[in-house]
């Protein structure tokens, strides 16, 4: 075999040099289709394996099991279709390298074969597209009434959170002419939803098993909220206000436990390019049991009550519905007078604002 | 109305009928209105800007695989963005990225596929004499020029380049003081870009009309290669989608320097509320992406068209499905206008157009794979060739299809919300559009090379080239498809911020670094194959590849009007490979069918009828034209 071989290509050789050209190199490049596809498939196998434990961390989201599954049905779907055509494609290389004296197969169409393999496309596509769509639509619906909300607020380079306050599920209303050193998100304080909102740069701290609605916005360019174990990303685009919701199902405590990491921390990133501090917009999420998390938020202290500048933006007419955020014992007492005025002021116009 | 248009097109070329005697030089090489120069001229400037795109591309992976590494050495070269500690500035690293984006995009894959191309071959492959003007087909390479030459210096100034990513959202591009690559770098791209899509329309109005009017005798649509179709294609793409780009641009100036708000809402930067309201940075993304996305085929088709007729002709077979592949490089040109919001899906777009837009993203998938089963059913009992410009096409197909399977997974709104802007997309359109192109590109040379320079690149050097560039790339891009399942973000100096990105990976991105810098090493080699064989190559014969298209019935060094006497005409499609009963392997198109009666199929005899009537026209000769 090894000598019929040899004596082939030492015919070849000597041959003309064009055949000679043809010949040698030929099946030089042909088996190396083969190899390649061998060797690259192996290469392909043996890293994926190795890398696998890295892959999509974790879901913590019910949405995001559910977008996991799809994407390993995806997965599953291309790889087969990755092997296959891949396959085909090296082996006929090789298998048809050209022969002396071989001729090809004059062979221009099959209208057959190219209907089976533009339908099989096309239903393997609208079965993706449908599966997809129905998730698309189940993420993308309307937050229940009694979802929890939650602002985030980006800017360069970190991420804000505001939260509702403890009174109200409401955020107050905002405008970006507002803001300030002591007011970075632009809360409006003729709002009286805003008194008890708090803010925090650090942390944003969110029950679990509850709907969470995130509302997103940003301050200066686009920023885009990524929280990869909750399978959430939404850009925070500048004039318009976005939402993402969503219910996170595992405390941080659980995932310390899942993970077998004991530092596990979720982290919220950013992953719309915004300049030089892009890569390090992180802010921690912090996802416990609701008791926990209420009385954490009783802890907070109400932005209003960090500046007296800001006590002095409440219209008179709301003065008396601040006066409760503005008097926690560890705020240094604004003078007498003013409270005084304030309770006074507000009384009397008070019923007459209810709306 | 074709032939009116004809004449007016040739008014431009008046002045040079007939005239043989040599001009200067000056208008030889360097303001040449000749196709073939100014294909060269592309060439020559997309493979100046390849170096320069590429290196940037390795300078940032040297940031991401070996982020402690200190980078002194690149001083001469970068200067102070190489900071005290020997680390690269962060936000020249922004620049780098943005800066590689623009160049492979847009200088690289478009002009020097496109504008190489489409020059050299629509007029080969249609049998013309020229492009149909002269006149606007150098403009266009000077405008590109301009452009060129204007991007280059932005790499120069003090602030650094244009750094916001390729796509140069607002507000981030259009504030200055939010980021030093808004500042200067900014203005110049958006001059640069403004001029580079003029030299796209001013070609591809030239490239539509001369297929449209120019073709020789007997070459109907239906006889076209599949090179021309796709290059025909293409140039309708952008001439389309391009003025859409410029407008995008256009409205992006108006905001940075004359207080307009079209991309600008609501925006409160250091320290101070700027007072423009009532703009949209969705706006601009709509606009970019409804070139953005049309920009991926505009790369693309070009480099399957050659594919197409390489495959075929180192087959020996015929392209399998000419008319399906007609059909398919139809439905990706008008599907490719109605899917650009999948690059959208999380920007806070409504969702129910993100349903659209992942329905009819997902449905041009279905004649992508026709393609490729097309070409897979090419090799199919063919007879291979392996040329270089077999083996890179191969590649192509390869990487084509690599690249694609994984947009199922992107063009899926659902599973893109964990997935867009990772480093998964980022492989993804690196196969399937960079290296495809790439390839196709690389395709080409190799094959047209004997026409463009009447001599031959070195085959032995080409295999080596093929197999280090093709094993290199999916060593790059393979592995980023694990990074970005994992959640990491595109666009990163570093991964050192988060946990979920902190201590993985490492390994791999110092591999994929390395494997970087190896595929860009081993581009040396047809570099210098190119240059070397452009002056000492071995002498092309006539037809070096046996092959059936037109060009390659013109001279070894075709002169200026490409064909000394008559142009051939033209009496069959380009696919006669193998065909049974037939004495050679291959028939060109210019062989009527009257000379082939052995290997006639029933339905073709019949055509012999009419080639008297095809030798009769002779509409569309330049030279014979009365003026």
């Amino acid at each position: 075999m090894v000598i019929s071989r040899m004596a082939s290509v030492v015919q070849t050789a000597s041959g003309p040099v064009d055949e000679d050209r043809i010949g040698m190199s030929n099946r030089l490049n042909a088996g190396m289709m083969v190899v390649f596809f061998v060797v690259g498939l192996i290469a392909a196998i043996w890293s994926f394996l190795h890398a696998r434990q890295f892959f999509l961390p974790e879901a913590a989201s019910p949405h995001g099991r559910h977008t996991d599954f799809l994407f390993w049905l995806s997965m599953s779907i291309i790889t087969v279709a990755f092997i296959v055509t891949n396959a085909l494609l090296f082996f006929f290389a090789w298998r048809y390298q050209y022969r002396p004296g071989h001729k090809a197969s004059y062979y221009p169409e099959n209208h057959k074969l190219e209907l089976i393999w533009t339908v099989i496309p096309a239903v393997v596509m609208a079965l993706l597209v449908f599966t997809g769509w129905r998730a698309w639509r189940d993420i993308m619906a309307e937050a229940p009434e009694n979802a929890q909300v939650f602002e985030l607020v980006g800017k360069q380079f970190n991420w804000i959170a505001r939260y509702p306050g403890v009174d109200n599920n409401k955020l107050g209303a905002f405008n970006y002419k507002l803001i300030d050193s002591n007011n970075e998100t632009g809360i409006d304080y003729t709002d009286e939803s805003s008194f008890d909102d708090f803010v925090s740069t650090s942390e944003l701290h969110i029950p679990v098993n509850k709907p969470i609605l995130l509302k997103i916005r940003a301050r200066d360019v686009l920023h885009s909220v990524f929280i990869p174990h909750l399978r959430v990303k939404m850009d925070a685009v500048p004039g318009m206000p976005t939402r993402f919701q969503f219910t996170a199902d595992k405390t941080t405590d659980e995932m310390k436990n899942i993970t077998g990491n004991p530092n596990f921390t979720y982290e919220i990133a950013c992953t719309e390019v915004c300049g030089q501090g892009h890569f390090s917009m992180r802010i921690r999420l912090v996802v416990e049991d609701e008791a926990s998390w209420q009385a954490w938020c009783k802890e907070q202290k109400p932005l209003l009550s960090s500046s007296p500048e800001l006590a002095s933006r409440i219209p008179a007419n709301l003065k008396a519905k601040a006066a409760k955020y503005l008097s926690a014992p560890e705020t240094a007492a604004p003078a007498d007078t003013t409270t005084a005025s304030i309770v006074k002021n507000g009384e009397t116009v008070a019923t007459a604002s209810v709306r | 109305m074709a032939t009116v248009a004809a004449n007016s097109a040739t008014v431009a070329h008046a002045e040079e009928h007939d005239h043989h005697e040599p001009q200067s030089f000056w208008r030889t090489y360097i303001f040449s209105e000749d196709h073939k120069t100014i294909a060269k001229q592309y060439l020559i400037s997309g493979i100046f800007w390849s170096i320069i795109g590429i290196s940037l591309s390795v300078m940032f992976r040297l940031q991401l695989g070996f982020p402690a590494m200190k980078l002194d050495f690149l001083r001469p070269i970068l200067g102070n963005w190489i900071n005290e500690t020997g680390k690269l500035d962060p936000d020249f690293y922004l620049a780098l990225v943005t800066m590689h984006g623009t160049i492979m995009v847009f200088f690289v894959l478009t002009a020097g596929l496109s504008g190489t191309f489409s020059n050299f071959l629509i007029p080969l492959q249609v049998g013309a004499r020229d492009m149909a003007s002269g006149f606007l087909n150098m403009l266009s390479y000077w405008f590109f020029f301009l452009a060129s030459v204007i991007m280059l210096g932005s790499l120069f100034i003090e602030t650094g380049p244009a750094a916001g990513g390729w796509v140069i959202y607002p507000p981030l591009s259009a504030l200055p003081q939010a980021h030093k690559g808004s500042e200067l770098g900014m203005t110049l791209w958006l001059i640069s870009m403004a001029l580079f899509i003029v030299s796209q329309l001013l070609g591809g109005i030239n490239y539509i009309t001369t297929v449209i009017n120019l073709r020789t005798r007997g070459m109907s649509f239906s006889k076209l290669p599949l090179t021309i179709w796709a290059f025909f294609l293409t140039a309708v793409l952008g001439l389309i989608s391009f003025p859409v780009l410029l407008s995008a641009a256009l409205l992006l100036i108006f905001d940075r320097s004359f207080g307009t708000s079209f991309y600008l809402s609501e925006i409160y930067i250091k320290g101070e509320a700027l007072p423009n309201v009532g703009g949209s940075p969705i706006l601009f993304q709509h606009l970019f992406w409804f070139l953005g996305h049309p920009e991926v085929y505009i790369v693309l088709l070009p480099a399957l068209g050659m594919t197409s007729e390489i495959i075929a002709t180192n087959s020996r077979k015929p392209i399998f499905g000419y008319r399906a592949m007609i059909a398919s490089m139809m439905g990706i040109a008008f599907l490719a206008f109605i899917v650009w919001a999948h690059h959208m899906f999380v920007t806070g777009m409504n969702p129910f157009l993100g349903s659209i837009f992942m329905f009819l993203t997902l449905i041009i998938a279905v004649p992508s794979a026709v393609k490729a089963f097309n070409y897979i059913t090419t090799l199919w009992r063919g007879n291979i060739r392996f040329t270089p410009a077999m083996l890179f096409s191969i590649g192509l197909v390869s990487f084509f299809i690599s690249g694609g399977l994984t947009g199922i997974i992107l063009g899926n709104s659902a599973l893109d919300i964990q997935l867009h802007d990772t480093y998964f997309v980022v492989a993804h359109f690196h196969l399937v559009m960079g290296a495809a192109s790439a390839f196709g590109l690389l395709a080409g040379v190799y094959h047209w090379f004997p026409k463009m320079f009447g001599r031959m690149l070195n085959e032995k050097l080409g295999y080596v080239h093929f197999w280090l560039t093709f094993i290199g790339i999916y060593l790059v891009f393979f592995p980023m498809h694990y990074i970005g399942i994992s959640g990491f973000p595109r666009r990163y100096y570093a991964f050192t911020s988060y946990d979920f990105t902190k201590n993985i990976f490492a390994d791999m991105n110092s591999f994929i670094s390395l494997a970087a810098i190896f595929t860009f090493t081993a581009q040396w080699i047809f570099i210098w194959n190119f240059v070397y064989s452009m002056f000492k190559g071995r002498k092309a014969p006539q037809n070096p590849w046996k092959s059936n298209t037109l060009e390659w019935t013109a001279p070894i060094n075709p002169g200026h009007g490409n064909w000394p006497g008559e142009i051939p005409a033209v009496y069959r499609w380009a696919y006669d490979y193998s065909k049974p009963g037939a004495k050679d392997d291959f028939i060109p198109q210019n062989v009527p069918y009257s000379q082939t009666p052995e290997s006639n199929l029933p339905h073709e005899n019949e055509l012999i009828g009419l080639e008297k009537e095809i030798e009769a026209q002779n509409l569309n000769d330049q030279f014979k034209q009365p003026h």
